[in-house]
């Protein structure tokens, strides 16, 4: 039912077959990214609900959702924990089981996990800890990971066991500032709070070698000058008080970047047929080849198109002839002449994307209507994701 | 006018709802005639130099990145919290070899990233001493500023800087710099604008931003709302066209395809209603709406003047 792209372009672009990904046993882990506002999460719940009605035991895990669509999923507040879906078709032995990430409480639970009640007392209550986990740009990145990670040792413990626990995982990558971020946080915070300089005040009277004393006084003068001593104090304290997790951050940052570059994990890069989208999914996939990760391909949300093979030209002379005596076909066809050039520019950045980057398989979902708002739009977003586009 | 002139211009909006486009457009709707209006992006995504074509704004570099058919100069800048924490100590306390020693022990790094709401300090603190040039009439001062800001999700923290740092300077240097931007924040002078599209969740994110920035002082000036398809006709015709109602006869054209057009023309409806409603829950909040036309080409350097004008007929531009 699909029609034909405006000047019948067939795209160089091998299709992304999500039904076949999603059917592949093998796969635990699916991941989208790219960047803000190009329809993630819609994707994400989507693949979710069509894995899991295809038979999959599912959990999704979702960053920050639209009410509605939270809503539709059964997600009423922000609560970190994952609550099946209910109105899933179960018929094929599948289930769905969604969570909406909770930054904040995620990392307090590592904190609280990782120490003793009486210095994890002193950690939460830490100004520092406090700017940490809720404004640091990296520690939703690093969180979901963190979320992720938890997700698959449960679910490996379930199976384990015997029990019937999740046997994938879609993942909604947080609304990046850059399509790097994802990638380059966990690293980040870790190496921070693992660095020369955490090190330094952890052991300041230790300094091993006369220039690091050295340089430790520039520094501590340096920032008692600038930072005033009563901050010094407050990141000592934090930085005391951290020092038993400080190591299980980068070793479990570690084994997350191993998972993600197996075999049982794939990344979805999701962008809509816009100049910006489009670059940063370009950037998205050459780092995700650069690392080694395994790329499965290239989702285009919201793209237009048109059944009525009638070019902009025509359409916009055609309604310029009927302005003034039949307005309502003027206006028709005005809209239609917007939407054909609409569909013309999408398509030619869609062409020069494959051009540019000719093995990543790519699906296209056409615009909708209307929001998503129910599970019955999620499925058939999930049809459309399915449907090979040409 | 009654109102004194704006200086400094902070843009939001959602991810997605052309924040960074419509920045550009203000600044070129404000560099009229001689005007010189700085642009400074703050996500350190070279978004202004791609938006325009031109090579990446490095370092504290002010480059000119287009001139107005109105006579002015849009000139761009993208601020690094790093970058202006090392040229703030320079300035300030002259640190020299304990400078670059902070920097080798990853104190730079930490602090911008860790130290609450220093980053966004250092980063308004860019645009507050580029807004201060004009106040004091230097030579390299701008008639007027504008602030690509971080999204709606964000803005609220990002211009209460006066909370934001309460948790770590309570004296010093950092506290007073960090007063004298409130202040600047708080001042008449200085405007924001929120950018949306007519749909749930940009409109949802544009009511929490009003509300989140409330306690902050600062005054949100416009709703901006981008990418509108106007309609020529009233609501009850287009309900008519949306449900189907309305056939078309497009001459020489057969049953087949005014069907399909008449289709498309009710999804168009449809999309036109829902905006509609939007737009009326926009109205409740009780601030001037803006509205931006879609363009179906897309967005370059040269449609960004069409942005400008259409800003320019709307919003009282202290032209004059």
């Amino acid at each position: 039912m699909r029609a034909q792209t405006p000047h019948g372009h067939v795209h160089a672009a091998p299709f992304l077959d999500v039904d076949t990904l999603i059917g592949d046993r093998d796969i635990e882990i699916v991941i989208c990214c790219g960047s803000g506002g190009v329809g993630k999460t819609t994707t994400s719940a989507a693949l979710a609900v069509r894995a899991a009605e295809a038979g999959r035991r599912v959990v999704v895990l979702t960053i920050d959702p639209a009410r509605r669509l939270a809503q539709s999923l059964g997600l009423g507040e922000l609560d970190n924990t994952p609550r099946p879906v209910v109105g899933i078709d179960t018929t094929h032995g599948g289930s769905l089981d969604a969570m909406m990430l909770d930054m904040k409480r995620t990392f307090d639970e590592v904190v609280l996990t990782h120490s003793t009640p009486e210095k994890a007392e002193q950690i939460l209550a830490n100004p520092f800890y406090e700017a940490l986990s809720s404004s640091f740009s990296g520690t939703q990145e690093y969180m979901a990971m963190e979320r992720l990670g938890q997700l698959h040792a449960q679910a490996e413990a379930d199976a384990r066991a015997g029990r019937r626990g999740w046997d994938l995982i879609v993942v909604d990558t947080p609304p990046a500032r850059s399509a790097l971020d994802f990638l380059d946080a966990p690293e980040h915070l870790s190496s921070l709070l693992d660095g020369r300089f955490i090190r330094l005040l952890l052991a300041p009277t230790r300094g091993p070698l006369r220039l690091m004393g050295v340089g430790f006084t520039l520094v501590s003068s340096a920032m008692n000058k600038v930072l005033g001593s009563q901050i010094i104090a407050d990141v000592q304290t934090f930085v005391r008080a951290c020092e038993a997790i400080f190591g299980g951050f980068r070793q479990r940052a570690e084994e997350t970047f191993a998972r993600l570059s197996s075999s049982h994990t794939v990344f979805l890069v999701v962008a809509t047929a816009q100049r910006d989208a489009l670059r940063e999914a370009s950037y998205f996939v050459d780092r995700l080849t650069e690392e080694g990760m395994p790329l499965g391909g290239l989702v285009v949300n919201r793209v237009h198109d048109s059944t009525l093979d009638v070019s902009a030209q025509r359409a916009a002379a055609l309604a310029e002839d009927l302005e003034g005596t039949q307005q309502l076909e003027a206006e028709a066809l005005r809209r239609h002449a917007d939407l054909m050039r609409v569909a013309e520019a999408e398509s030619a950045l869609l062409d020069r994307f494959a051009t540019a980057r000719p093995e990543v398989a790519q699906t296209k979902v056409p615009a909708l209507p209307s929001d998503v708002t129910a599970l019955d739009d999620l499925r058939q977003v999930g049809v459309l994701l399915a449907e090979k586009d040409d | 006018m009654s109102e004194p002139r704006h200086t400094l211009h902070v843009v939001s909006g959602k991810g997605g709802t052309g924040k960074t486009t419509i920045a550009a457009g203000l600044a070129c709707a404000l560099a009229t005639r001689g005007r010189r209006v700085l642009l400074c992006e703050v996500e350190g995504r070279q978004g202004l130099a791609e938006l325009f074509g031109v090579h990446p704004l490095e370092g504290d570099e002010e480059r000119r990145l287009t001139r107005t058919p109105t006579g002015g100069s849009v000139y761009g800048l993208s601020i690094d919290a790093e970058d202006a924490l090392r040229e703030y100590l320079d300035t300030f306390y002259h640190l020299g070899l304990a400078g670059r020693a902070l920097d080798r022990f990853g104190v730079i790094d930490f602090v911008t990233s860790i130290a609450p709401g220093l980053r966004d300090v250092l980063l308004t603190g860019k645009v507050y001493e580029a807004v201060r040039r004009g106040q004091k009439g230097l030579p390299t001062a701008y008639d007027a500023v504008v602030l690509d800001a971080p999204p709606t999700g964000r803005i609220g923290q990002f211009l209460n800087i006066h909370d934001a740092v309460s948790g770590i300077a309570k004296v010093g240097p950092i506290r007073s710099q960090a007063d004298s931007v409130a202040a600047l924040l708080r001042a008449r002078t200085t405007i924001v604008h929120l950018v949306t599209l007519l749909e749930d969740m940009p409109v949802t994110e544009t009511e929490e931003a009003v509300a989140a920035l409330a306690p902050s002082g600062t005054r949100v000036g416009t709703i901006i709302e981008n990418m509108v398809s106007p309609s020529p006709f009233e609501p009850a015709v287009l309900a008519d066209v949306a449900a189907g109602a309305v056939n078309l006869s497009v001459p020489g054209w057969d049953e087949q395809r005014n069907k399909t057009l008449a289709g498309e023309f009710a999804v168009e409806a449809a999309r036109t209603l829902e905006q509609q409603v939007r737009h009326d829950r926009l109205l409740r909040l009780g601030l001037p709406l803006v509205q931006v036309d879609f363009d179906p080409l897309g967005v370059d350097a040269e449609s960004l003047f069409a942005i400008a004008e259409q800003l320019t007929d709307q919003l009282a531009l202290e032209a004059a």
